[in-house]
Formats: structure tokens, C-alpha cells, sequence
């Protein structure tokens, strides 16, 4: 039943990826798009277990072979870019944009399996809609993955430096499967130390307090403001949940009505059967009111929950490096004054300084960068969740109204 | 137990006797109606067949437990009086003498008698007030009617009542009536654990929703018992209505003594159903029970999915509080201006629509979700009255069968025992009457059924008519101050740069 339902719903290649925006779908960032170098996703397909992402490019630029090319690529190959950049020392003084998460349609697999081994006991009526929501549900997910992994791409692609990184030429021009395997369990245990120690060093960085005003600023504005960011993500997604059951209850009691109304022999059948219609329509209405304030708020949320965590990364690697560059100066003093290994020391605080400038003038504007972007996302997506708030609520109000109009013109 | 007992001596002029010295009572402040209620019941008393008094009595909701759909009225329980339905006759109003109201008068007759008053009658309840402290102490609710019909002694009457008061009168009316086939509305349920919270004096939301739960049942309870034609010229509804002091109904306690012999009796009372099979010669009422089976099924569905509703948009609720809050930490967070101001804009925004959501929920439950409550519980009255009828029909075949066999034996007799004969023969009269007797009440209480469904059935649809569109009136109302807020609140999104 599975592979019939992606049959059936996802085989339409590009068109059901552009719905209301076409172009550019970078959803949670405002970003200029470079003619040099162009990014999207223009198919995707879901298999059993894994999607494949197809990623179209489009480029002026003198080192790629072609000036337009696909590949298809999957979602650990996505990672494998993003941790690459982090590894890179080069990249240290840059905001990583980060990584897209796993597509995760358990949930929906879940609700799905339910139907399938509930359908002897509900009507065909309400089979078929329970059906059609749970393919929509499908759908809104599967488009959110290729939306949050293109964003990705397009961020990188519009970073100065990073859109000149060979990893991502590879990626998006080699043709052929990048063999990354996901991690083993050797790797993710290292990985698991590694976040260990980072956030205790974290702890001990975060302590040290920074002589430059807009670092300290920024330090102490980052942490709360991702807390915060963190409980509006969590509640928004609360909020919406229950928006959606409401909306399901709508569809049962829409079901009701009908078999009242069809079992009625008296005048109030028609008023059965129209409230019955007008509710199946409420309901998608709700659901779609829910459904995007999922994608403009609870979204919106989530992507700056990740990118205020890639910032807070940023300015601990820059304590870390501060801290290396005090303990380096230490170091030459200690030597200077035992006049012992003087050379030494001093390339090493050198090196240390020189990092830590580096990474202090490309955070600082990294950081700025951020806020505009924050700002301007916030902006698109809040007048967006208003508009559309505002087209359903019309909507549904001419809806309720006409109703009215032809029960009370019968009374 | 002879109730009656206590009504004695019954003379020749049975009837006014029995008034007089009910209304003496009455003014001394009991009633002797409740006051033999608070004794354990099965009662019936035949003396002669003219003077043969029965008692029949509904078993009220169940005395321990809390929401159930399951309406009393369904359990008659019958006296094995010989005769009929006709209620003892300090029941009946002093207005309208005995053969009126009860025996084979047409409907069509009696309507023409009645007073040509248009219907006017509105009632409210309301100002639900603590009275007394600990376990005993109640909510008195005050019953403001306001009427132009010649009923009633003046056109505005206000009392005070408390909730067995309430379940005092449907006994009373329910004992009369729902025999005799009439559709006596179900008074609205008992609720230990809603009570007690009250009386232990928790004043939070829940208890006040359960006040305010209770307040609109009981006033629902009254108007639809007012609009019944015949009901509403009943004197103890009256005397409910206008009369300052009433004399508290005992029987209505939760696990007294009577209560406990009433589930006894309705236990046995269902054993006794499953056993009658009814040759139905009318296929009328067939489909009318069919009917109202379908009916009853799919309202219980429909209700459930409505309290699920509910349920969730209270949820819905909560939860948009919640972010609300959230988002305004953030904004307080943000250090951009205008975007700080734009999502404590938000915030206010999501509070606000928190509250609709709210009433919302409200509108679901007070309009829709109480309405299909009080019709599942009206079908239950509708089936009771059903049964009633098979009842009925199941006593005339008994009789039927009893006279048969007196029948049988006289002509034995005959050649025997000549002395036994007069007696005999006084038996088969006897029973011959009883036979008759048993064909009109079965006639009547067929066409009683009928007329109550017609009505019933006219009134259903005007309810439901009028609660949907009250329905959709509130949902309309919601979209609209949606739209008011995220139209105040676009301008400040787009203020952001």
C-alpha cells in the first residue's frame, strides 16, 4: 500500500514542488541569488527508506565542466558536506549553515500502517478521506525535507568563501555516488565524546570574558535568545498539533452529520447534509491554517533554533581560539623570562594570534550578516503567516456566511 | 406497604376527600405526595374497581452514578393494580375533574376545552448561590417565569430552587404521566463528584463550569417541560413555578434506602422486558422504533466526536497561551527593534486568538454538545413510552387469557356446583370490565404516542434548526475577530526592516 501511495502522489516530477512560490523556494532565508552560481532542488523521489534529491545547478563559473548539470544525491551525502566544513580549520571564522535534518516520515508510516489495518471498521466514505489526508500529511512533509535541504544548498552557494569549497563542486558535480556511508558506531561514539568535551570546553570559554564589547554582547544576546527560540519552537509545534486534531475531529463529526442526514426523514436533513458539506470544508481549511503555520512559524522557528546553534558555534570556537592565543602570550612570557625555547614559543603565540584575528573579523561580520538575515526572515515569514492567516479567515467567513444564508432563507 | 394508608378514609366522595386533605397539608407545608415517597415503594391499592387506586412510579437516575445517557423514564415500573392508569386522584388538579385528563377522552376534545391562550411563556434560571457550608450545603438557582398565558396567578413569578427540587417535580410528573404515554422531558443528571466539589467550596474553573453546566440544563429542562401543552396545566408544575416554599423531595437522596430498592427494581424490571414479544399490528410504530434506534446511535456518535472537539480546542487553547508567552520571551530577547516589537505583537495576538478558541469551545459544548445530550436522553423518555405501550398490551393479553379460563371453568361449574356459580359469574364481569378497560387504555395510550411523536418530532426539528444556525452564528463570529487581529497585527509585520 506504501509504494502505491507514492506511486500515485509523487511521481509528478517539478510540479508539485512549486506551489505558491515558484523559484527560489529558500524559505527561511532571504538570500540574493548569484547568477554565477545557482542551487535547487529540482525533483525528488521517496523510496522505501531514503529520498533522492535531485540537485540541478546552474553556473557561470569557469571550473565546473557544464553550465547546467544534475546529480542525485541523498541525504547523508548532505551531511558529510556540512561536516566537512566544520572540520575545516579554514572555515572556523564562518557561520556553518547548518546541516538539513533526516527526512522522517515514521510518523507518517505509522498513521498510515493504522488506516491500512483499520479500514474494515469505518465506512468507505471515511476510509477514503482518512486516506487523502494522511497522502496530504505525506506530501507537506516531503516537501518540507527538499525545502530545508535546498536551503542549505543555497546558503552555501551564496557564502563568499564557502561556495568556492571543492567539496561542494564535488557534490554537486560528480556524477556518480559519492560512497559516503553514514557513520559506524566507532565514529558516532568518537562523535558523542567529541560534543562531550566540546560543551564542557564550551562552559569554561563561555566564562571567559571577552575585552571586545560586541563579542560580549553577542555571546550573552546569543544564549538566551537561542533558549528562547528553542521554547518558541516547542510550543509552536504544540500549538499546531492541536490545530490539527481539532481539525480531525471537524472531519468525524462532518461524517456524522451526513448519516444523520441522510437517515433523517424530516425537514432538518437538509440542514444536516449542508452543515455536513460546510464542515468538510472547514476542515480544510483548518487543516491548511495549520498547515502554514507550520511552514511560516514553527519552521521559521526551528531553522534559527539550528543557525543561532551554528552562531553559538562560531563564537566558541573563536573563545577557544582567544583562549589559545592567552595561553600562547603565556607561554612566550614563561619562555622569554627561562629564556628557553624562545623561537618556539613565539611562531606558536604568532600562529595563535594571527588564527584568532582571522576568526574575530570574519565572526564579526558573520554575525552581522546573521541578524540581517534573521531580521529579514522573520519579516517575510510574519507578514506571510498574516496574509495567509487573513486569506483563510475570508475565506472561511464567505463559507459560514453563504451557509447561513440558504439555512436561514429556508427556516 | 399501603401508602394509602395515610390518605384514609375514603368515602363515596373518594376524590374530594382526598383534595381537601391534601390541600390542608399542603398549607401545613408537606406535601403527601413526597411525604410518602421517602417509603420504600412497590405499591398499589385496589379496593373496588370504580374506587381502584394505582401507583406507578419511575425509577429516577440512577441513585450512585454520575453522566449517563441512559434515560430513567425507560423503567416504568408498574403496580399489578388491576385497573389502569388512573393516578390516584389527589393528583389530580382541582382545575379539571378526573375523566379529562385521563380515561378514553379524545385529545382533539380536550384541546378544544383548552383555554385559547397563544403560547407566552418564558422561563429563566439563574444566580446559582451557595447556600449553608460542608457536605450540606447547595446551590439555590432562581426561577424567574414571565408569562401573559391565564395559567399562571400573575404574569412575572421569581423563586428560589434547589437541584432535588428539580428531580422532586420530574418524579412527580413522570409518575403521572409517563404511563399514560406522554413524553415527559428527563431532568438533567445528578453528579456526585461535581456536587461535592461545590459544596467542599473549590472555587476553581472546573466547579464554576459545572455550576454554569447545571444552570443551563435546569433551564433547558424547564422551558421544554413548558412547552408541553398538557404538562405545563400540570399543578405541582405550577406550584414549581410560582409558589415561594416547597416542601423539600426526600427521595430524590443519592443511595437512600429508596434508591437502592428502585435499582433493585429496575434490575428485575429488564429481566422482564427481554421476556415480552409483542404481536405488533400497527406498523407504524415498528418503523418508529427502528427509527429512533438509527436516531439514538448516531447522535451518540455525534456527541462523542463533539466532546472530543471540545476537548481539543480547550487544548488548542492552552497551547496558544503557552506560545503566546514564548513568543514574547522572544521578542523580549530580540535586539532589533522593530522586529522585538513586531513579535510582542504576535504574542498579543496569539493571546488573543487563545481566548476565541476558548469560547469557541464554549459554543461547541453550551449550543451543540448539551443540545445532543438532552435529545439522547429525550429518546430514552421515547422508549420508555414504547415499552409502556407493549407493557399495556401484554397486561390486556393476560387478561384476555385469565377471562378465557373463567370462562372455561363457569361452564364447568354450571353442571357442578351451582352454589359457586354467582360467584363466578361476578368474577367473569369483573374481568370482563377489567378486558375492556384494558382495550381502551391500549387505544389510548397508541394514540397518545402518536400525537406526542408528531409533536415531538416538530419540535425536535425546530431545535436543531435553531441551534445550528446559533451554531454557525458563533463560528462566524470567531472568523470575523480573526480577522480583526491578524489585520491589525500585518501592518507591524511589515514595519519591520
Amino acid at each position: 500500500m506504501f509504494s502505491t501511495l507514492l506511486q500515485e502522489g509523487l511521481d509528478d516530477g517539478p510540479d508539485f514542488l512549486s506551489e505558491e512560490d515558484r523559484g527560489p523556494r529558500a524559505v527561511n532565508v532571504d538570500l540574493q541569488t548569484d547568477a554565477t552560481l545557482q542551487v535547487d532542488i529540482s525533483d525528488a523521489l521517496s523510496e522505501r527508506d531514503k529520498v533522492k534529491f535531485t540537485v540541478h545547478t546552474k553556473s557561470t563559473l569557469p571550473n565546473f565542466k557544464q553550465n547546467e548539470f544534475s546529480v542525485v544525491r541523498q541525504h547523508e551525502e548532505f551531511i558529510w558536506l556540512h561536516d566537512s566544513f566544520v572540520e575545516n580549520e579554514d572555515y572556523a571564522g564562518y557561520i556553518i549553515p547548518p546541516a538539513p535534518p533526516r527526512p522522517d516520515f515514521d510518523a507518517s508510516r505509522e498513521k498510515l500502517q493504522k488506516l491500512g489495518e483499520g479500514e474494515g471498521s469505518m465506512t468507505k466514505e471515511e476510509f477514503t478521506k482518512m486516506k487523502q489526508e494522511l497522502e496530504a500529511e505525506y506530501l507537506a512533509i516531503f516537501k518540507k525535507t527538499v525545502a530545508m535541504h535546498e536551503v542549505f544548498l543555497c546558503r552555501v552557494a551564496a557564502h563568499p568563501v564557502l561556495k568556492k569549497d571543492l567539496n561542494f563542486h564535488v557534490f554537486l558535480e560528480y556524477n556518480q555516488d559519492l560512497s559516503v556511508r553514514g557513520k559506524n558506531k566507532k565514529e558516532k561514539l568518537e562523535d558523542f565524546f567529541k560534543n562531550v568535551v566540546k560543551s564542557a570546553d564550551g562552559v569554561l570559554v563561555a566564562g571567559v570574558k571577552d575585552v571586545d564589547d560586541f563579542f560580549e554582547h553577542e555571546k550573552t544576546f546569543l544564549l538566551e535568545y537561542h533558549n528562547r527560540v528553542k521554547d518558541a519552537s516547542l510550543k509552536s509545534d504544540k500549538m499546531i498539533r492541536s490545530h490539527k486534531n481539532a481539525a480531525d475531529d471537524i472531519n468525524r463529526i462532518s461524517s456524522s452529520l451526513y448519516t444523520l442526514g441522510t437517515q433523517d426523514s424530516t425537514d432538518v436533513c437538509k440542514f444536516f447534509l449542508k452543515v455536513s458539506e460546510l464542515l468538510e470544508k472547514t476542515r480544510k481549511i483548518e487543516a491548511r491554517v495549520a498547515a502554514d503555520e507550520d511552514l511560516k512559524l514553527a519552521d521559521l522557528l526551528k531553522y534559527y533554533l539550528r543557525e543561532s546553534q551554528a552562531a553559538k558555534d562560531l563564537l566558541y570556537r573563536r573563545g577557544r581560539a582567544l583562549v589559545d592565543y592567552e595561553n600562547a602570550n603565556k607561554a612566550l612570557d614563561k619562555a622569554r623570562s627561562k629564556n628557553k625555547d624562545v623561537l618556539q614559543a613565539e611562531t606558536g603565540q604568532q600562529l595563535c594570534c594571527h588564527k584568532f584575528e582571522k576568526i574575530s573579523e570574519s565572526a564579526k561580520q558573520e554575525l552581522v550578516d546573521f541578524k540581517t538575515r534573521r531580521v529579514a526572515a522573520f519579516r517575510k515569514n510574519l507578514v506571510e503567516l498574516a496574509e495567509l492567516e487573513l486569506k483563510h479567515a475570508k475565506g472561511h467567513l464567505q463559507l459560514l456566511q453563504s451557509c447561513l444564508g440558504i439555512l436561514k432563507g429556508d427556516t | 406497604v399501603c401508602v394509602w394508608g395515610q390518605a384514609e378514609p375514603l368515602n363515596s366522595n373518594g376524590q374530594n376527600s382526598l383534595l381537601e386533605e391534601e390541600e390542608e397539608e399542603e398549607e401545613e407545608g408537606e406535601d403527601l405526595f413526597t411525604g410518602s415517597l421517602s417509603v420504600p415503594l412497590v405499591l398499589s391499592l385496589s379496593r373496588s374497581l370504580s374506587l381502584s387506586l394505582s401507583l406507578s412510579l419511575s425509577l429516577f437516575p440512577s441513585a450512585t452514578e454520575e453522566v449517563s445517557l441512559d434515560s430513567p423514564e425507560r423503567d416504568v415500573l408498574l403496580s399489578d393494580g388491576p385497573s389502569p392508569v388512573t393516578p390516584p386522584a389527589s393528583l389530580i388538579s382541582p382545575h379539571l375533574p378526573h375523566n379529562h385528563l385521563y380515561t378514553h377522552c379524545s385529545f382533539d376534545e380536550m384541546e378544544e376545552e383548552d383555554t385559547p391562550d397563544l403560547f407566552d411563556i418564558s422561563i429563566l434560571v439563574s444566580d446559582p448561590e451557595k447556600v449553608g457550608e460542608g457536605m450540606n450545603a447547595y446551590m439555590a438557582y432562581k426561577v424567574t417565569t414571565q408569562t401573559s398565558m391565564s395559567l399562571f396567578k400573575s404574569p412575572q413569578a421569581t423563586v428560589r430552587r434547589r437541584f432535588s427540587d428539580f428531580l422532586g417535580l420530574h418524579g412527580k410528573l413522570a409518575t403521572r404521566y409517563l404511563h399514560v404515554g406522554y413524553l415527559v422531558p428527563p431532568a438533567p443528571e445528578k453528579s456526585i463528584v461535581g456536587m461535592t466539589k461545590v459544596k467542599v467550596g473549590k472555587d476553581d474553573s472546573s466547579s464554576n463550569e459545572f455550576v454554569e453546566k447545571r444552570r443551563a440544563a435546569l433551564e433547558r429542562y424547564l422551558m421544554r417541560t413548558a412547552k408541553h401543552p398538557v404538562l405545563l396545566k400540570d399543578p405541582d408544575l405550577l406550584t414549581f413555578l410560582e409558589c415561594s416554599e416547597l416542601p423539600r423531595a426526600l427521595s430524590t437522596q443519592a443511595l437512600s434506602g429508596a434508591g437502592i430498592l428502585r435499582m433493585v427494581n429496575k434490575a428485575a424490571d429488564a429481566v422482564n422486558k427481554m421476556t415480552i414479544k409483542m404481536t405488533e399490528s400497527d406498523t407504524w410504530f415498528e418503523e418508529k422504533q427502528q427509527k429512533f434506534e438509527n436516531l439514538d446511535i448516531q447522535l451518540r456518535k455525534l456527541h462523542c466526536s463533539l466532546d472530543s472537539l471540545v476537548c481539543h480546542r480547550k487544548e488548542l487553547s492552552v497551547n496558544t497561551a503557552l506560545f503566546a508567552k514564548s513568543a514574547a520571551m522572544l521578542g523580549n530577547s530580540e535586539d532589533h527593534t522593530a522586529l522585538s516589537r513586531a513579535l510582542s505583537q504576535l504574542a498579543e495576538v496569539e493571546e488573543k486568538v487563545e481566548q476565541l478558541h476558548q469560547d469557541q469551545a464554549g459554543a461547541d459544548f453550551y449550543l451543540l454538545a448539551e443540545l445532543l445530550a438532552d435529545y439522547i436522553r429525550l429518546i430514552g423518555s421515547v422508549k420508555g413510552v414504547f415499552d409502556q405501550r407493549v407493557r399495556l398490551w401484554q397486561r390486556l393479553q393476560d387478561s384476555l387469557l385469565l377471562l378465557q379460563k373463567k370462562r372455561d371453568a363457569e361452564a364447568k361449574l354450571h353442571a357442578n356446583k351451582p352454589e359457586k356459580l354467582q360467584q363466578a359469574r361476578d368474577d367473569i364481569r369483573e374481568l370482563e370490565g377489567k378486558v375492556q378497560q384494558g382495550e381502551r387504555d391500549f387505544e389510548q395510550i397508541s394514540k397518545t404516542i402518536r400525537k406526542e411523536l408528531f409533536r415531538f418530532e416538530k419540535e425536535r426539528v425546530t431545535d436543531f434548526k435553531e441551534v445550528i444556525i446559533k451554531y454557525l452564528e458563533s463560528l462566524v463570529q470567531t472568523q470575523q475577530q480573526l480577522i480583526k487581529y491578524w489585520e491589525a497585527f500585518l501592518p507591524e509585520a511589515k514595519a519591520i526592516s
